[in-house]
């Protein structure tokens, strides 16, 4: 009798683990679709970024009537390749009183920071391929957007790490105004999607994409909630107008004053991975994801469920370069804030702003949820 | 408080109104303006591909000139040395051998030659003051070199190549010369 309930009690963990492993659906197959997904998209956005750094050249000339770089390669499109290598074979200098490991963990936390975000965002809808369902997101988290925002806010750590074992004033200076600048943004951005978030009423970045996909834009829904929104992430990139952690003409190069070679390269090539996660986030919040024209039901088309995925990401792409132009359109127009006009903006604008809206939205859902009635 | 000196100048500082308070408009104006900025023509000048045409009157690189049957014009007169006011050019002459008339145009002639082009300051006076239509600056400048000896133009640097051998690079060494002595006349 007991030997039968040990067998019942065995074959029950059996049939539980087995459940577990059904309810997990993890099979070869799996692992190897998000191992391809993760590696193009680490890849893509590495690519991505690498254009961005060619693309602000030229925007940044074409905006001041001058020609940028054109001579490596057919219009200079080899640029960012000479670039890299430069910084590839430049030498590695790595100051006799900093705090070594400090000083390395520093570019590396950075760069670990800014692909780490595009784990959760959804590229387009799923594709059918050797009969499966693929999703086009690595990770369809239900907190997506807090994990974000945890992420991000982790990036600063990269910035702060590296200016204080840097052993350099400047650096320093330079690294405790990005650690206040972000902190300070990153409260109104906060809040300013807690509004967006009453509205869609979840926090999956791809229940929000399918939600708009049927509805309306959030844009449309949160236009100062966007407003704010789209002037943090100026902040928390450290772009122009607010990069007063490397503002070269007071810190030297700020944070990354004593960096060289790759290890700079990576702190350059982290603010542009970052443009462009910032990018395809305020697509995916704002402006419907890989949602192709907003009011427009794409279903009725009558084009493949292939095809219109790759449009999908198409249309997320040519979201994302529009961003990124907006990007560098602003920072080669707007000049640096200086430090108390930018606590003024964050703090005494911004955060009551991102409150009102909040407020407002607020009363709004939940007038409509009752109707309309007090 | 007493004013320091009696040229102060008060400046009105009036408030900012509601719309400048806002920022955007002014941020949206001058984005509006940079992106204008698209559509502008752009200046430069893409260099080792497209350049600028000279002015008829450009003082380049000196050339020596040969007359129609690729003699050369130079008698080693001295008069461009003279008239040099950098003192670029030294010369050193010699007289004509006979056989070598289908060579040189008159009894003498510079052996060597030299003008010294960081020295010379191209104000065109050795052209002047040539009596034989000898030597003249072309519509090229002195390109970048390593070394400077190697700004020290000798006579094989300086002569004009030979009409008759090579037609088609004395054409191209002559430029707009021949159209200018044409006008001139």
């Amino acid at each position: 009798m007991r030997r039968n309930d040990a067998a019942i009690k065995i074959n029950a963990g059996n049939k539980k683990i087995k459940m577990h492993l059904v309810l997990l659906n993890i099979d070869l197959a799996l692992l190897i679709e998000k191992l391809v997904l993760i590696i193009i998209v680490v890849m893509a956005s590495l690519g991505i970024a690498m254009y961005t750094t060619f693309a602000e050249r030229k925007v940044a000339a074409i905006l001041q009537d001058r020609r940028g770089p054109n001579r490596a390669g057919p219009f200079g499109l080899l640029q960012p390749l000479a670039d890299g290598l430069k910084l590839f074979f430049k030498e590695e200098i790595i100051p006799n009183f900093s705090s070594k490991f400090l000083f390395i963990l520093g570019p590396s936390l950075a760069m670990l920071t800014a692909i780490m975000t595009s784990a959760v965002i959804p590229w387009g809808n799923n594709v059918h391929f050797f009969g499966r369902d693929i999703s086009l997101q690595i990770a369809d988290v239900d907190v997506g957007i807090l994990y974000v925002f945890g992420v991000v806010s982790l990036g600063v750590y990269g910035i702060m790490i590296g200016s204080w074992a840097s052993n350099n004033k400047f650096s320093l200076m330079g690294g405790m105004r990005a650690a206040s600048q972000i902190i300070s943004y990153e409260l109104a951005m906060g809040i300013s999607l807690i509004a967006l978030i009453m509205v869609t009423g979840n926090l999956s970045l791809k229940a929000m994409v399918v939600q708009q996909q049927a509805g309306a834009w959030n844009v449309f829904y949160q236009p100062l909630g966007f407003l704010i929104f789209l002037i943090c992430a100026f902040a928390e990139c450290n772009r122009t107008p607010f990069d007063l952690p490397e503002a070269e003409n007071e810190l030297i190069g700020g944070y990354h004053t004593e960096y060289s070679s790759m290890k700079l390269g990576f702190y350059l090539f982290s603010e542009y991975i970052n443009m462009f996660v910032s990018s395809v986030i305020m697509s995916t919040l704002f402006f419907g994801g890989y949602d192709v024209l907003p009011f427009v039901d794409e279903s009725k088309w009558g084009i493949s469920e292939n095809w219109m995925a790759l449009i999908g990401v198409g249309a997320l792409m040519a979201k994302v370069v529009f961003f990124l132009f907006v990007f560098m359109w602003v920072r080669w127009t707007i000049p640096r804030f200086r430090y108390d006009q930018l606590m003024r903006l964050g703090w005494k604008i911004l955060i009551p702003l991102a409150l009102a809206n909040m407020l407002a939205t607020g009363a709004i859902v939940l007038l409509k949820q009752n109707h309309w009635h007090f | 408080m007493q004013a320091l000196t009696t040229r102060v100048k008060e400046v009105e500082r009036k408030k900012l109104s509601f719309m400048e308070k806002l920022y955007l408009p002014a941020i949206f104006k001058g984005m509006f303006i940079t992106f204008m900025h698209i559509f502008k023509k752009k200046p430069t000048i893409n260099y080792p591909e497209k350049k600028r045409p000279f002015s008829p009157v450009f003082r380049g690189l000196h050339i020596l000139n040969r007359d129609e049957e690729g003699r050369e014009n130079c008698t080693a007169c001295g008069l461009c040395a003279v008239a040099c006011p950098a003192e670029a050019i030294t010369m050193e002459a010699a007289e004509r051998q006979i056989g070598e008339e289908n060579l040189y145009r008159e009894e003498k002639y510079a052996a060597k030659y030299e003008i010294n082009m960081l020295r010379c300051i191209f104000c065109g006076l050795c052209e002047e003051a040539c009596p034989k239509d000898a030597i003249y600056l072309s519509e090229t400048f002195a390109p970048a070199d390593y070394q400077r000896k190697q700004f020290v133009y000798s006579k094989e640097e300086l002569l004009i190549p030979h009409p008759i051998e090579q037609p088609e690079a004395y054409k191209k060494a002559l430029g707009n010369r021949s159209k200018k002595e044409t006008a001139n006349q």
